[in-house]
């Protein structure tokens, strides 16, 4: 019968006080915990897709939904803009700009965008093939690692895009089968989940469902061809010119924006070349860093109430340890005592009732735990669902250590007035007034 | 074995008791009988090391009880004193068994539980051995307190008041039983009460006015 195993029975004892405080802890560390992983998780994945880039440029809009829609695939996009206009940008030897990478955007397939673009995304993001080879010819697609995995693409798999980026089968286009080509290894930033494919691709897929609606009637029996591995199908077969010079020769045609590195961020034309594109041009230039900024102050306001909210709870249950400490000490009194009387040192009732609080509050750390990141897995759920963007649930932020020092203060802190007074506790005024 | 002398305890500012002086040998019986109100409890107190006094000296086995630190009188105390209450009172959120055990733990005694399940035995508990204390009959309670003060082999067995809550069967069991026990222990056994029934079973009694 050691101390430890007479606290739990102690504890067990009053099943309704322990419940209660149980909640109370559980709902306060569960909520400090749900709010700190998903901050965490979410810096993370907008600071892993910044991946280097100091400017968007897009249509005029919002700068907000330029970056959220180009960087994070999130928003849908401000507009187009022309390669007439943009040539500027996108042309090779630009002194101030290192890689500018142009994304055509405006299908996508099941809920994965696709994204036309040229070879230079993949230099952005660092991403290698994992198989296959990169798209080049009409219609071919290379996948993101977490789309071919969720849609189980392989090499040969064809697919019909639809307009928009949600996943309607009423706005399924009518042309243009995809191809899968290659599949790409995963990165941890958003590339794993776009379908990337040639922006020709993405104009082909247009032009056709604008123009020639009913140019090509059997397409529906195309796709039951397509199990036939019909390996040299003419119109995969036909190579693009994925230069940089073959894009800006399409004048006439329009992108949906552009990401650019500079060759040095610090440079003073640098800095004042979003000015200059803003003032001077039909383009929106916007800034990653500082746009993101604004959202995380955004998100702030939010986040600083809810955890205001949960320290609260956590105090309350703090004090709810302390009341019911308190009310079994004075049911207990004469238990204690007796503890005394038996040989008990003074010292053993304050470590009693410590560990009691102790207790609490490492179970309450425990659950609270269990909680937030079941909780995150269905906000998880939710997110992949909506946006197809993924958080681990289960991954843990680092300052788990330090929340489990703060409940087991918590713990002490609550108990330490009920166990000063236990060690106090005067047992002959204790066994005669029983 | 047991020695007092000159003994008084002064509560702040009120009454002051005044004790005669108590000699009591090992495997002797002693009775201290009065009325409520004339400081048994306390001199029972005193005696068990749990109530310094006023003034006085208490010796057991040669050893000064007050004299001793706080941690070494409590260690003394689980040693060598058992002490039986008027009310049986446990530890409410474990069996009959585990209150035994958590008495031999708290002496600084390692648990054993053969002695623990023999003891149940001798005091007709056997089969009480997993029940809360709160479920058990007065009897069968005090029973378990007679078994949890004799359990680390104590010299000196107190009773307070331990028969004033049963009726004559359960009265005769328990004092027979205290009585045997402390025997079989060559324990001193000194019963507080104001429990005239008692006066039959013992030759040596005092009486505190």
């Amino acid at each position: 019968m050691s101390l430890i195993k007479l606290a739990w029975k102690n504890i067990i004892h009053n099943p309704l006080n322990l419940l209660l405080n149980l909640i109370l802890l559980t709902l306060g560390i569960g909520l400090i915990n749900f709010i700190l992983s998903v901050n965490n998780q979410l810096k993370d994945k907008f600071d892993k897709n910044l991946a280097g880039i100091d400017l968007v440029i897009g249509a005029k809009g919002s700068p907000l939904q330029l970056i959220l829609s180009s960087m994070y695939h999130i928003d849908a996009p401000t507009g187009n803009i022309s390669i007439e206009e943009s040539k500027a940008f996108l042309r090779e030897g630009h002194p101030l700009i290192k890689r500018s990478v142009p994304l055509s955007m405006g299908d996508s397939y099941k809920g994965f965008r696709i994204i036309g673009t040229d070879y230079s995304m993949l230099e952005l993001y660092n991403a290698e093939l994992s198989e296959g080879k990169k798209w080049s010819g009409i219609y071919e697609v290379t996948a993101g690692f977490d789309v071919a995995r969720q849609l189980k693409l392989s090499i040969g798999s064809r697919f019909k895009s639809s307009h928009g980026f949600n996943d309607d089968e009423d706005l399924e286009h009518d042309h243009g089968t995809f191809k899968v080509v290659g599949i790409l290894n995963p990165t941890g930033s958003v590339i794993d989940q776009l379908l990337l494919c040639s922006s020709e691709s993405v104009w082909e897929v247009h032009d056709h469902s604008e123009h020639d609606k009913e140019e090509n009637p059997q397409l529906e029996t195309d796709e039951h061809e397509d199990h036939n591995h019909s390996e040299h199908d003419e119109k995969y077969d036909h190579q693009n010119d994925m230069s940089r010079q073959h894009l800006l020769e399409h004048s006439d045609k329009e992108i949906t924006s552009i990401l650019v590195q500079y060759t040095n961020r610090t440079n003073f034309q640098a800095l004042s070349m979003p000015r200059n594109i803003n003032q001077n041009t039909d383009l929106q230039a916007a800034s990653p860093a500082y746009e993101i900024n604004r959202l995380y102050d955004m998100m702030g306001t939010g986040t600083k109430a809810l955890q205001l909210i949960a320290i609260l709870i956590a105090i309350v249950s703090a004090i709810s340890i302390f009341v019911s400490l308190l009310n079994s000490l004075r049911q207990r009194k004469y238990e204690l005592s007796l503890l005394r009387v038996l040989g008990g040192k003074a010292r053993s009732l304050l470590s009693l009732i410590l560990t009691e609080g102790l207790i609490m509050s490492i179970l309450g750390f425990i659950l609270g735990m269990i909680t937030s990141h079941l909780a995150l897995s269905v906000l998880t759920g939710n997110l992949s669902e909506k946006y197809n963007y993924s958080f681990n649930a289960w991954t843990l932020h680092g300052l788990e250590a330090q929340l489990l020092i703060a409940s087991v203060f918590l713990g002490l802190f609550a108990a330490l007035i009920p166990a000063l007074l236990a060690y106090k506790t005067n047992i002959h005024k204790n066994l005669s007034e029983a | 074995m047991l020695e007092t002398s000159q003994i008084s305890h002064n509560y702040k500012g009120t009454q002051i008791f005044n004790f005669p002086d108590i000699i009591c040998q090992q495997e002797s019986t002693l009775l201290i009988l009065g009325h409520s109100g004339v400081g048994k409890t306390t001199l029972l107190h005193i005696l068990g090391g749990i109530l310094q006094p006023s003034k006085g000296k208490i010796s057991i086995n040669n050893t000064s009880l007050y004299e001793m630190a706080g941690n070494k009188l409590d260690d003394f105390r689980g040693k060598n004193i058992g002490i039986v209450f008027q009310k049986p009172h446990f530890v409410q959120s474990i069996s009959a068994q585990e209150n035994l055990m958590l008495a031999q733990k708290m002496a600084g005694n390692s648990i054993d539980k053969q002695h623990i399940n023999d003891l149940l035995k001798k005091m007709n508990l056997e089969n009480r051995a997993n029940f809360k204390t709160y479920t058990m009959s007065q009897g069968e309670q005090q029973r378990l307190s007679i078994a949890r003060a004799i359990i680390n082999g104590p010299k000196l067995i107190l009773a307070d008041e331990p028969t004033s809550a049963l009726d004559d069967k359960n009265c005769d069991e328990v004092i027979k039983l205290l009585e045997y026990q402390s025997k079989s222990l060559k324990a001193a056994l000194i019963i507080v009460t104001h429990d005239n029934r008692l006066k039959k079973y013992f030759k040596e009694h005092i009486e505190l006015f």
